[in-house]
């Protein structure tokens, strides 16, 4: 690594503050930027550990009946305490890499990464989740940008996130077998009056919705709808190591079929 | 009641308390007084020219000591090739040099190019971007097919070609085989890749080179598993240090494979930069360098074609391989596809006439040489895919298959060049079809297909050399060292036993097994008994631990220097009892005389030895401690039947290992928990190798798989309980404990049983896919399923793309800053 | 540099740390506490785990200073201070859970935490609570079945004769 200055801020306001230094960044869990500063691959001149930061750590429900995670709640904490708010949330936490790794990575983390092959992106588009930042509120359709790429200006430290509790959601993961991330994952989310269908790990553009599912499982949300489909058109999927652009797409749909039958 | 010392016992280990309490002592746990640290600048490029190196700036950052280059080499040998090889025609392998840092031309990603000596390692580090390197690049080699087309690029200009050999098991046979193949009632021939892989033991190597001006002494602490041989192949053809000046360690050692075995370039430039330093010099690896630097395993492209006559018995065996050797011949390279794989086309069969021809191939990727089982594992991979195919072709029981044309009269000489001493392949087959249980296979099926999934059975059966030895006949084959091993047992007066033995435990065991032999042969408390190994200084002499020859080898050398120290102690016994030598018995630690009520105690013969008051001194020393160096008269041929059971979800081509047994015969058996953990790892690799590992290059000779993101580490849920066992013994006619090798078994015998098994589970749900190439992951599998084939056939087992996890994640949070 | 101190295996401990220095090299060579591995740079092997304030994590994807006055028990904090093994490091030896011993203390610190989490796993949780551990010796087999066994579940004995 190269060397850089660390801060650890006990509030928000340090927090926001400190950021505002030359080149400065974020550290959540650290579980992303840590292994990538080892390689050198990033450096910074002041890293900000925001884990001392306990108003951003938690869950709770508010008044609309979101779940509220703040950004700084590790994979472990949602994978505890939202096994019975919103299982399918809990059970997605608790299938990122390994136990180590969910006492320090955090939501905050993963979604400001937007790596295109990793899982909470899913939930939150799925959902529509409410990305909250000191300065503004982001819904998840307007976030992600890319792969690597959203919508967080420099500075924006990602304080909640607000998860619209769907009837019934599941998110079925097909792992990449070296990293475990996923290769494709799908998360389902049934509204009373939706289906959002989110796709991570396929597409080189990062976390995307499945249109013409979300379509077909409106009007009938069975495994079948998902099975007449054709499979999403493979060009623009990542095609690697672990599989083509064609195999991805037919994961897809593989995929979603099966996080259907699960929510049934 | 099961025993509790001795041979054929499990006494817990005794190495385990410092593992388990932290307190081994691993090389990177060493840190001298006064330690500078190297890191090592390494080509990103597979081929290019060296223009200019300008390490000025570099030189100048805060805390670097100096900075080398391969100019500063010049003087010093390259690192040294163990074996030749000689082709076909009669000419003898093409050897390139080796150079410690590149010097003209670098030949692989991770090349080093020059190393930065600073007083930590982030120093080190960061001076390293500060060196300039202009590298003019040039078209790299990568498919071995292509190398040896004429007008390829050169790998090392000054050689005639990319042919590092091509050579033929039995030459004067070919004619005979090619006329059998025209003829055969059958033929069935299979092209496939056995990939490459990365041993990936967990410890990365490490090495400490420390340097003593007052003695003009040079020490290597290193991660090694054969500290004498790297004293011999780094102080005698490298660095020009004698023996004597020179001492090498090898501490606790986190696993090697193979991997280990090797003489590196980063373990002649620490003892290099010690000296010259007179400071000493630390290299750690990190794991992504290690994808880089430690040589890699298998890399064999083969077309093998096996003829049977109308009554099924195998009559011909032909087989053309391309093995990769990566951009240098590494320590034994050379020997691993000839005398470690050409000698095991036999397998457990009867076929008259066997031909193999080996082509080995430079290409600029990372050098290749034995990984776990070495040679044998392509050998039984080949023999025991195509025997299946051959099955299926005709219709027939896989298994009824093999048992026609099983080996049965031993001793058998094979039709190229080894003679099997003893097996009884029948036997372990009999009994893994009881571990599979055979016969319930179809219910299971049924049960499978219920849930939508295919299940299949993969059977197989597989024979092994290793021990590798004896001197006089590795000689023959190019070998350019003695394969024996050593042992001294020096008794202390108080009758405790210090055993210095050659081989080297990095995981095996030794501390534990080792006693038992001793301990059992005496009579006494196996804690009696201390075993020192891993360090030229205290050890006379070693060949190490590779091929599966601690026990076989080193262990009979332990069984000789200890039959030595019993005839001594018996002369001094029957000193002491006043009777004759030959009347002498020990038994439970005690002398007794034949057919009489006396007997003396070890302990009090073994101070005698040291108290010579009461002592033959006109017959013999005094003192009791003897060596001996053991030399086998062949190697020993461990043998089984493996079987792996599989389900295949057809809409993912997801496979999933449900049950895997192993039949072995070891011959007799020392420690049988330390057989079984020994069974269980191999194994481990072996369907690590068959379903997720790959080790994969681009067109342009970039690492795709260049860390744990992207090369697929097995982990305890890809796994199954196994099923394993080793009651069926031949022992070994020739080693004195009558024990076969059990290191590589599992490793050696499991990938076909893999791929059998999931080509048997895709034929029950309708798809003929004649082979499907390893590692068979699910993409693979499910393209096959769609008649695609991908990375089929290809002449390397790279995938074509760009991509990387490892890369995409990286560059995206380079992004993010 | 900035002291770094932390109540590590029970005692107060301090060393100097960079904003760069993980856990794991303070521990190593602050503190010379050489029991917890490197052996990998992605955090993924698992050699390197400790508990940090009673949690297992990963010591070379944590900063030192980040967790300056924490609790940490690494492999050299598990044994009694009589030297008798925990339970779970009892059943890695009787059960041979270790060959060359470079995995063993990142796998004693995740199962000790298994067993504290789910005191009687079955070999299915064992399998995936240990996917951050990576061990390249043992197949697995016998690490599963001496977790197993120091929960207090039967599993077959070693073999012998
Ligand atoms: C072995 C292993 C396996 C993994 N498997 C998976 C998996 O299967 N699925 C998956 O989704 N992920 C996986 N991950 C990644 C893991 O989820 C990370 O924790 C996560 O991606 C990053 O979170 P973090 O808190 O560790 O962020 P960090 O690594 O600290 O930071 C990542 C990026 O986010 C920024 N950042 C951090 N917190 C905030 C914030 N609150 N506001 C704004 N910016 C912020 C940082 O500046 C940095 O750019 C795995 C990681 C490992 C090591
Ligand atoms: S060294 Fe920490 S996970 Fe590998
Ligand atoms: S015991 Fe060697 S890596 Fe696990």
């Amino acid at each position: 690594m190269y060397d850089f200055e660390l801060v650890k801020p006990a509030s928000l306001q340090e927090a926001i503050e400190a950021m505002q230094a030359e080149d400065a960044q974020a550290l959540g869990g650290g579980q992303t930027l840590l292994p990538t500063m080892k390689a050198r691959l990033a450096m910074a001149d002041t890293l900000v550990a925001l884990s001392a930061i306990e108003e951003i750590k938690g869950i709770c429900t508010d008044d609309d009946g979101r779940l509220c995670i703040g950004g700084g709640t590790t994979h472990a904490m949602v994978q505890r305490d939202c096994a019975e708010s919103f299982p399918a949330l809990a059970s997605l936490a608790g299938r990122i890499g390994d136990p180590a790794v969910r006492n320090r990575g955090t939501i905050g983390g993963s979604l400001a990464n937007n790596d295109p092959s990793a899982c909470y992106p899913a939930a939150a588009l799925a959902c529509n989740a409410t990305i909250v930042t000191q300065n503004r509120e982001i819904a998840a359709d307007d976030y992600f940008l890319g792969m690597f790429t959203t919508a967080l200006e420099e500075r924006e430290i990602v304080t909640e996130v607000r998860f619209p509790v769907p009837e019934a959601a599941h998110y079925e993961k097909f792992i990449q077998p070296a990293s475990r991330f996923p290769l494709v994952a799908v998360f389902v989310a049934k509204y009373s009056d939706a289906v959002r269908v989110a796709v991570t790990g396929a597409s080189s553009d990062g976390v995307f919705r499945w249109n013409e599912a979300e379509a077909a499982l409106s009007g009938n949300f069975s495994e079948d709808a998902v099975k007449g489909l054709s499979a999403p058109d493979a060009d623009g999927m990542i095609s690697d190591l672990h599989g083509d652009g064609a195999y991805r797409a037919h994961l897809v749909k593989v995929m979603c079929a099966r996080a259907v039958k699960a929510c049934a | 009641m099961p025993k509790d010392t001795g041979i054929g016992a499990s006494p817990k280990r005794r190495e385990d308390v410092r593992f388990l309490t932290g307190k081994g002592r691993y090389t990177d746990d060493i840190n001298l007084a006064g330690q500078a640290h190297v890191v090592f600048l390494r080509s990103d490029v597979a081929h290019g020219r060296i223009t200019s190196i300008d390490t000025g700036a570099a030189e100048a950052m805060e805390g670097v000591i100096r900075v080398f280059t391969g100019e500063d080499f010049a003087e010093v040998g390259g690192i040294p090739c163990g074996w030749q090889i000689t082709s076909i025609d009669g000419s003898v392998m093409q050897e390139p040099k080796h150079p410690v840092l590149a010097h003209g031309k670098v030949r692989h990603v991770g090349d080093p190019i020059a190393a930065v000596v600073a007083e930590t390692r982030d120093q080190a580090k960061d001076a390293c971007e500060a060196i300039e390197v202009e590298i003019e690049s040039l078209p790299a080699v990568i498919d071995m097919k292509a190398a040896v087309k004429p007008g390829a690029p050169k790998v090392h200009d000054e050689l005639a070609g990319n042919l590092c050999y091509d050579w033929g098991l039995v030459q004067e046979n070919k004619e005979a085989v090619d006329r059998a193949i025209s003829a055969a009632a059958h033929v069935t021939t299979l092209e496939l890749v056995n990939n490459r892989l990365i041993a990936n033991p967990m410890e990365p190597r490490v090495a400490v080179g420390d340097y003593t001006s007052h003695d003009d002494h040079s020490t290597l602490y290193t991660t090694s598993q054969n500290p004498h041989v790297i004293r011999l192949l780094m102080g005698a053809f490298v660095l020009g240090i004698p023996e004597h000046k020179l001492r090498v360690v090898a501490p606790d050692v986190g696993g090697g494979f193979g991997t280990k075995i090797f003489h590196y370039a980063e373990e002649a430039f620490c003892t290099f930069a010690a000296k010259a330093l007179e400071r000493p010099v630390k290299w750690t690896s990190s794991r992504s360098e290690a994808f880089m630097s430690d040589a890699h395993g298998r890399d064999h492209v083969t077309k093998i074609e096996l003829a049977l006559d109308a009554e099924h018995n195998f009559t011909a065996l032909r087989t053309e391989t391309y093995a990769n050797m990566g951009a240098y011949l590494s320590t034994f390279a050379p020997s691993v596809p000839t005398w470690l794989h050409g000698t095991l086309m036999a397998g457990n069969y009867k076929t008259p006439l066997i031909y193999v021809n080996v082509k080995a191939v430079f290409t600029n990727t990372v050098p290749v040489d034995a990984y776990r089982g070495a040679g044998r594992p392509e050998a039984t991979f080949q023999l025991e895919r195509v025997v299946d195919k051959a099955a299926r072709e005709l219709g027939v029981d896989p298994v009824e298959l093999r048992r026609k044309n099983f080996i049965t009269e031993f001793p058998y000489a094979t039709p190229v060049a080894v003679e099997y001493d003893t097996g009884d392949y029948h036997a372990t087959m009999d009994k893994l079809l009881e571990l599979i249980d055979r016969d319930g296979f179809p219910a299971r099926r049924a049960g499978s297909e219920a849930r939508g999934k295919l299940r299949g059975l993969g059977i197989n059966s597989y024979i092994e050399a290793c021990g590798i030895a004896p001197s006089h006949l590795v000689g023959q084959l190019g070998a350019r060292a003695g394969l024996y091993e050593s042992a001294t047992v020096r008794v202390n007066a108080t009758g405790g036993l210090v055993v210095m033995t050659g081989s080297h435990s990095h995981g095996q065991g030794h501390e534990t097994s080792f006693p038992q032999v001793v301990a059992d042969m005496i009579g006494i408390p196996e804690d009696q008994v201390e075993i020192v190994h891993g360090d030229t200084d205290k050890v006379p002499m070693g060949m190490g631990t590779y091929g599966s020859r601690s026990l076989a080898v080193g262990g009979s050398a332990i069984y000789r220097a200890t039959e030595k120290v019993i005839a001594k102690a018996k002369k001094i016994a029957a000193h002491i009892m006043e009777a004759s030598d030959e009347d002498i018995e020990l038994k439970d630690g005690k002398f007794t005389v034949a057919g009489t009520d006396k007997s003396v105690a070890w302990g009090d013969v073994t101070l005698a030895a040291y108290v010579p008051h009461n002592y033959p001194l006109e017959d013999i020393e005094p003192g009791l401690e003897e060596t001996a160096f053991y030399d086998p008269n062949n190697f020993t041929y461990p043998s089984g039947a493996y079987a792996c059971e599989v389900e295949v979800d057809p809409e993912t081509g997801k496979v999933e290992v449900l049950a895997f047994a192993a039949a072995d015969d070891f011959g007799n058996v020392v420690n049988p928990m330390i057989v079984e953990g020994q069974v269980h790892g191999g194994l481990a690799q072996g369907i690590g190798q068959a379903l997720l590992e790959s080790c994969a290059y681009d067109a342009d000779g970039q690492l795709l798989s260049a860390s744990y993101m992207d090369y697929a580490m097995p982990r305890a849920h890809d796994f199954p309980m196994f099923a394993v066992d080793s009651s069926c013994r031949t022992p070994c006619t020739h080693n004195p404990l009558g024990v076969k090798g059990c290191g590589e078994a599992g490793a050696i015998g499991s990938p076909p049983s893999v791929v059998n098994a999931v080509i048997d589970a895709l034929a029950s749900g309708g798809h003929d896919v004649g082979h499907i190439d390893m590692p068979l992951t699910p993409a693979r599998v499910w393209h096959a399923m769609h008649g695609g084939t991908p990375n089929q056939r290809a002449a390397q087992p790279a995938a074509h793309s760009e991509e990387t996890t490892h890369d995409r994640s990286v560059a995206g949070a380079a992004t993010n800053v | 540099m900035t002291k770094v101190t932390m109540i590590v295996n029970g005692k107060s401990r301090s060393a100097e740390a960079e904003g760069r220095t993980l856990l794991v090299d303070w521990l190593r060579e602050g503190l010379r506490l050489t029991g917890t591995h490197v052996g990998c740079d992605t955090t993924q092997c698992g050699a390197c785990i400790v508990h940090l304030n009673g949690e297992p994590v990963k010591a070379c994807s944590v900063l030192a200073q980040e967790v300056d006055g924490a609790e940490v028990t690494t492999i050299e904090g598990i044994a009694g201070a009589d030297g008798t093994l925990s339970a779970v490091q009892q059943a890695f030896q009787d059960y041979h859970g270790l060959q060359c011993g470079f995995c063993t203390p990142g796998m004693v610190m995740a199962a000790t935490s298994l067993l504290r989490e789910n005191p009687r796993p079955s070999e299915a949780e064992v399998r995936h609570y240990l996917e951050g551990n990576i061990c390249r010796c043992t197949g697995y087999h016998n690490i599963v079945k001496a977790v197993m066994a120091a929960s207090g579940q039967d599993v077959p004995a070693v073999a012998a004769e």
